[in-house]
C-alpha cells in the first residue's frame, strides 16, 4: 500500500482542529482588489483528522531512525538525541517568542544563547562565536566569506583559491565556489594524511585558505596538522576547520589549539540535536582573533560589559566589518536551545567523555571486524570516532559490492553506514557508531556482517536483490531520473 | 555518565579486544602538547530535572506577551496532532534518506510536501526545502542567474518592499559571485512603481524580485509587473507567505504566464515562531528549470517488483555528487519542519487554510480601522493590505511600543528598524492572525488610545 494523502481524500471532507468560528470567506475578501484573489482550487488534500493522523503514523513506521535502530552512518554522528533537550526547547516562553520581540522581552532567550556561545568558544578554543548559520554548509559559507573579507580588508586581492584535501566533503568545494573561489584539491597519502609535499607545492600567493576536517574523512587524525597550519599560514592563507568530525575530539583537543583560524560546528551531530529526516542542522562559526571583526550577525553581547546580567543583539554598529546576516532572523534558535540543554546535562566531565567513548566504540568495532577478516582502509592507524572498511576484496571474490552488503544489512535491522565515501577508497563503508551505543549493539553489527558474508558465499543473488524485508525492495533510481515524477498528478 | 552506556566491565573488555591498556592510548596519534585543558567555561553537568528547572525560569522571562508582531513570523494556531506526529522518533531521529528502502516514510512525506507546495503556489516543481525564506531568496537569485539563458546579465532587481532582512541575507550570500543587487523603487503607496519601470533604460536584469503581500503588508500589482518583466526576458521571482495563497492569487497564475521561481518561509504552516527558527524555506519553479533547482528533490519510482516507492532524485545537481559544480552547497535542509508543514496542510486542508487566511485578514482590517479612528493615528500607505499593515503615528513609534510592551502587548515592529522611508521613526508594522481574540483586539485598541493620548499630552 502506498496511497498518498491525496488518494485517501474526498472532496468536502475536512478536519476541524484549525477551523475558525466565524467568517464567510468570500464575503470578507470582497474589498480586496479582485485581480489579487485566487480563482483556482487550493489543491490541498481533504481528509479527516483521524485519516491524517493514521496516514502519517503509518508512514513514520516505514523509517529507520536512531530511536528504533542502530544507525552508524559515518560522518553524521547519529547519537542519541535526548528527549530532555527537546522538551527544554519546547517550553512555552521559548516556543512562543517572536524573533523580533524587543530585547527587554527576550532576556531569557538571549541569556541562553550567550551561555552557549561561551561554551562553544571554550570547547573549540576560539575567540568569538556566532550561532547564526543554519547548518554546516551555511557555517562553511560564513567561514569562507570571513576569510575573503579578511584578505580584502588587507588589500590582498590576488588570493583567488581555496585548497581542499581530495577526501573532503562535497560541501567544501561547493562552498568555496559559492564564495567566488577556485578550488584546488590536494592529495591524501596512503595513510590517510594530507600529502605534505603536495600541499607545499600547492600553496602560494594565490592561496586564500585551506579547508579541512580533523579527524579527516578517512577516519584518522591528521598527525601533521601543526606543519599544515604553518605551511598555509606562511603562504598568507588561513586555515578552516570543518567541524563535521568534532565529536571525535570533543574534550580531547581543540581546533583553536591546532592552529585553525575559523571553524563551524555541526550541533545536530556533536551536540545531539535531532537530525529530523534531513534537518534542521545548526552550524555556528567560531573564529580566532584575526577574524573577529567579520563575524556574522546577529550574535549576543552582554548589555554592559561589566555585568553579565543583561544581554542584547550585536549589530553592524558593533562589528562594522561583519559579513552580515545570513538568515531572516537568528538562525535555528530552537536547535541552539537544544544544544545548550545537552551541554548543561553533559557538563565539563561529560564533554570529555564524548570523544573518549566515541573513539572507544569505533576502535572496538574496527578491531573486531579486522579479526573477523574484513579489510580496514587504514589498518595501521588508530580509528577515531569512525573508520573505513573496504570491500574491494569481497567485490572481487564474491561478486557483491559495498551497496549490496549495505542493502542486506538493512534486512538485519541495522541502518547502513555511509557508502562509497570518501571517494578515494574503493567499495567502502564509513562506520561511525557514536558513544551512545552499547557494546551489545556493536557486537550485533559485527555478527550481522559476518553472517552476510556467509550469505554472499552461498547465495550472492540474495545480497544483490536486497533488501527483502523492508516496505519496498531495491528502487529504480534511473527510472526516477528519466521519468521524473516529483508531485502527485491526480485531480482534487 | 549521561548518555554513555558503558559499564566498567564493558570498557575493560573493549580495551582488551583493541589491545590497549587504557582509553588514553587510543589518542596516541594526537601530539600530546595539543591536549585540551579543563574547559573552564563549561559548567559542571546537571541532571535533566535541574536543567529543565533552570531553562524554565529563563523561558518564563520571555513569556506571556500578546503578539501583534509579523515581519515574516506569525503567531498562528497549530493543531495538536501536528507536533505529536512530527516528534515521533521515527521522523525526528532519522536523517537524510540516503538508504531509500529504509526511509520510505520520510521520502513519501516529502513527495506529498512537494505536491502540496506545487499546488499551493500553482507551480510545477518544489524542492524538499532550504533553510529559511531569506536564504531561499538567495538561492532563488542564484538559480535565476543560471536559468536565464537568454540574458547574460548578473544584475537582479529587488523591490524595496521586499523584507529588508531577506534582501540583506541575499546580498551577503551572493555577493562573492559578482551578482549585482539593484533596488527597485516604490511609489507613494508603498508598492513597486510600475510607472518608473517604463522608463528604465539601464541594463536589463536577469530577474526581478517582488514580495506578495509585501513587507509593509500591502498588495503588489503582481500581474502587471510579471507581464512587464517577461516582455523584456526578465525572470520573475516571487516571495510569498504560503498561508495567504489560500485566498490570494498564486504566483503560478500571475500575469499571462506566471512567476518563474517562488520562494518564502513555511513558518505560518504549523511551525512555532521559536525565535525565528528552525522553520523551513520553500522553493518552487517551472518544470524547465528543475535542473537548476538547489537542494534535495524526491521522485516516485518503482522497486524490483514494480511496486511504487520514493527516492532522492536528480542528485547530479547536488554537492555530494558534483562538488564544486553543484547548484548549491546545501546539504542538510529543514526536514523536520517540512514534516510539520506537511501534516499541518493535511489537517487544515483547503477550506481550513482559507478560513485562517480570511480570519487573519478580517482581524487586521478591524484593528486597522479602529486604530485609525484614534487621534494621531493614520495609515502609512493608502493601499489595500492583507493581515499586516503599517501605521504612521503622531508621536515617536518606539515610545508607543515600549509603553504597550509594559502593558503586556507586543504592539508592532518599529519601521525605522527596517526602512529609511520618510517618517519611518513614526511608523509601526502590525500583524494579526486567526489566533488574536476579540478581547485581545479590544485590549490593544484601548491601551493604544491611552498610550497615544498620554504621549501626546507629554509632548513626546
Amino acid at each position: 500500500m502506498s496511497n498518498t494523502i491525496f488518494d485517501i481524500g474526498q472532496s468536502g471532507r475536512r478536519a476541524y482542529a484549525q477551523g475558525v468560528d466565524r467568517v464567510s470567506v468570500d464575503d470578507c475578501l470582497a474589498d480586496l482588489p479582485a485581480a489579487a484573489i485566487r480563482q483556482s482550487n487550493v489543491g490541498l488534500p481533504e481528509v479527516s483528522e483521524l485519516q491524517a493522523v493514521r496516514h502519517y503514523t503509518n508512514l513514520s513506521r516505514k523509517n529507520f531512525s536512531i530511536d528504533t535502530q542502530f544507525y552508524p552512518l559515518g560522518s553524521c554522528t547519529m547519537k542519541y538525541n535526548p528527549r530532555g533537550a527537546h522538551k527544554a526547547a519546547s517550553i512555552d516562553g521559548f516556543l512562543d517568542r517572536h524573533p523580533l520581540a524587543p530585547e527587554a522581552a527576550s532576556q531569557g532567550t538571549l541569556s541562553c544563547l550567550y551561555e552557549l556561545q561561551e561554551i562553544l568558544k571554550d570547547v573549540t578554543g576560539m575567540q568569538g562565536v556566532s550561532l547564526t548559520p543554519m547548518a554546516g554548509a551555511q557555517g562553511e559559507l560564513a567561514g569562507v566569506a570571513m576569510i575573503r573579507a579578511y584578505h580584502e580588508a588587507r588589500g590582498d586581492h590576488e588570493r583567488n583559491e581555496i585548497l581542499v584535501p581530495n577526501a573532503a566533503h562535497g560541501t567544501n568545494p561547493a562552498t568555496a565556489v559559492m564564495c567566488g573561489y577556485r578550488v584546488t584539491e590536494v592529495a591524501v597519502d596512503e595513510h590517510g594524511d594530507v600529502n605534505l609535499a603536495a600541499l607545499k607545492a600547492a600553496v602560494g600567493p594565490q592561496t586564500a585558505g585551506l579547508m579541512m576536517t580533523n579527524p579527516s574523512t578517512c577516519g584518522v587524525f591528521e598527525r601533521q596538522i601543526e606543519e599544515i597550519a604553518q605551511t598555509v599560514h606562511q603562504a598568507g592563507g588561513l586555515l578552516y576547520y570543518d567541524g563535521a568530525n568534532l565529536n571525535a575530539i570533543l574534550g580531547k583537543v581543540r581546533p583553536g589549539d591546532m592552529g585553525f583560524d575559523v571553524l563551524h560546528m555541526n550541533l545536530h551531530k556533536t551536540f545531539a540535536t535531532p537530525h529530523g529526516g534531513g534537518g534542521p542542522g545548526s552550524g555556528p562559526v567560531g573564529v580566532g582573533e584575526r577574524l573577529l571583526p567579520y563575524l556574522p550577525i546577529p550574535f549576543v553581547l552582554p548589555a554592559d560589559s561589566s555585568s553579565k546580567e543583561h544581554f542584547r543583539w550585536a549589530s553592524e554598529a558593533d562589528v562594522p566589518g561583519t559579513i552580515g546576516r545570513l538568515s531572516a532572523f537568528a538562525g535555528n534558535a530552537g536547535i541552539l536551545l537544544r544544544a545548550l540543554a545537552y551541554a548543561l546535562m553533559l557538563g565539563r566531565e561529560g564533554m570529555h567523555r564524548v570523544g573518549e567513548y566515541a573513539t572507544l566504540n569505533a576502535n572496538y568495532m574496527a578491531a573486531k571486524l579486522a579479526k573477523a577478516g574484513f579489510n580496514l582502509a587504514y589498518p595501521e592507524r588508530r580509528a577515531t570516532h569512525e573508520f573505513i572498511v573496504t570491500f574491494a576484496e569481497e567485490n572481487k571474490t564474491l561478486g557483491v559490492n559495498a551497496m549490496d552488503l549495505a542493502k542486506r544489512l538493512l534486512d538485519y535491522g541495522i541502518h547502513a553506514p555511509t557508502t562509497y565515501f570518501p571517494l578515494l577508497v574503493p567499495e567502502c563503508w564509513l562506520i561511525e557508531p557514536t558513544e551512545t551505543e552499547t557494546k551489545e549493539e556493536l557486537d550485533a553489527f559485527v555478527e550481522a556482517l559476518i553472517a552476510i558474508r556467509e550469505e554472499a558465499r552461498t547465495d550472492a543473488e540474495l545480497l544483490r536483490t536486497a533488501p527483502h524485508s523492508l516496505p519496498v525492495r531495491r528502487l529504480d533510481d534511473v527510472k526516477a531520473v528519466r521519468e521524473l515524477d516529483v508531485r502527485w498528478a491526480g485531480t482534487s | 555518565m549521561p548518555f554513555v552506556p558503558h559499564t566498567v566491565a564493558d570498557e575493560q573488555a573493549m580495551l582488551e579486544e583493541i589491545g590497549v591498556a587504557q582509553l588514553q592510548d587510543l589518542f596516541d596519534e594526537i601530539p600530546s602538547h595539543l591536549a585540551s585543558g579543563q574547559l573552564q567555561q563549561v559548567p559542571e553537568g546537571i541532571s535533566e530535572m535541574a536543567m529543565l528547572q533552570k531553562l524554565r525560569a529563563r523561558a518564563e522571562q520571555d513569556n506571556g506577551y500578546v503578539c501583534f508582531l509579523g515581519g515574516g513570523s506569525y503567531d498562528h494556531h497549530i493543531p495538536s496532532a501536528v507536533w505529536d506526529l512530527t516528534t515521533r522518533g521515527e521522523f525526528m531521529t532519522a536523517y537524510t534518506p540516503y538508504q531509500a528502502e529504509a526511509s520510505q516514510g520520510t521520502l513519501q512525506l516529502i513527495y506529498e510536501y512537494q505536491s502540496m507546495m506545487a499546488r499551493l503556489t500553482a507551480m510545477d516543481i518544489s524542492n524538499a526545502s532550504v533553510y529559511d525564506g531569506a536564504s531561499g531568496l538567495a538561492e532563488a537569485v542564484l538559480m535565476a542567474l543560471r536559468a536565464n539563458k537568454k540574458n547574460k546579465s548578473k544584475s537582479v532587481w529587488i523591490a524595496e518592499s521586499v523584507h529588508p532582512h531577506y534582501v540583506q541575507a541575499t546580498r551577503n550570500i551572493v555577493t562573492n559571485q559578482g551578482v549585482r543587487i539593484v533596488p527597485l523603487a516604490l511609489n507613494d503607496q508603498g508598492i513597486v512603481d510600475l510607472q518608473a519601470l517604463g522608463s528604465v533604460e539601464s541594463e536589463v536584469p536577469a530577474a526581478v524580485v517582488v514580495q506578495q503581500p509585501n513587507f509593509f503588508g500591502s498588495i503588489e500589482a503582481v500581474d502587471a509587473l510579471t507581464d512587464w518583466a517577461h516582455e523584456l526576458g526578465i525572470l520573475v521571482i516571487a516571495v510569498v507567505n504560503p498561508m495567504t495563497l489560500a485566498v490570494l492569487k498564486p504566483p503560478g497564475e500571475w500575469g499571462e504566464t506566471g512567476a518563474d521561481i517562488v520562494c518564502g518561509d513555511g513558518q505560518p504552516l504549523g511551525v512555532p515562531m521559536a525565535s525565528g527558527g528552525p522553520s523551513f524555506g520553500f522553493m518552487c519553479c517551472r518544470e524547465n528549470f528543475v535542473r537548476q533547482m538547489p537542494g534535495r528533490i524526491i521522485g516516485r519510482t518503482v522497486d524490483l517488483d514494480g511496486k511504487p516507492g520514493y527516492t532522492l532524485t536528480l542528485q547530479a545537481r547536488e554537492q555530494h555528487i558534483r562538488r564544486g559544480k553543484a547548484t548549491s552547497n546545501i546539504c542538510t535542509n529543514q526536514g523536520l519542519l517540512v514534516t510539520a508543514g506537511t501534516i499541518y496542510m493535511s489537517i487544515v486542508g483547503p477550506q481550513g487554510l482559507r478560513e485562517v487566511a480570511a480570519q487573519s485578514y478580517l482581524s487586521a482590517k478591524a484593528l486597522r480601522e479602529r486604530l485609525c479612528a484614534l487621534p494621531g493615528v493614520q495609515r502609512f500607505f493608502d493601499h489595500p493590505c492583507f493581515h499586516e499593515f503599517s501605521l504612521k503615528l503622531a508621536v515617536p513609534a518606539n515610545a508607543v511600543l515600549e509603553r504597550m510592551q509594559a502593558r503586556g502587548i507586543l504592539a508592532g515592529l518599529a519601521l525605522q528598524d527596517f526602512s529609511q522611508l520618510d517618517g519611518a521613526d513614526h511608523g509601526i508594522l502590525v500583524a494579526t492572525t486567526e489566533k488574536r481574540t476579540a478581547d485581545e483586539l479590544d485590549q490593544y485598541v484601548d491601551a493604544f488610545g491611552e498610550v497615544m493620548a498620554a504621549l501626546t499630552e507629554e509632548g513626546a
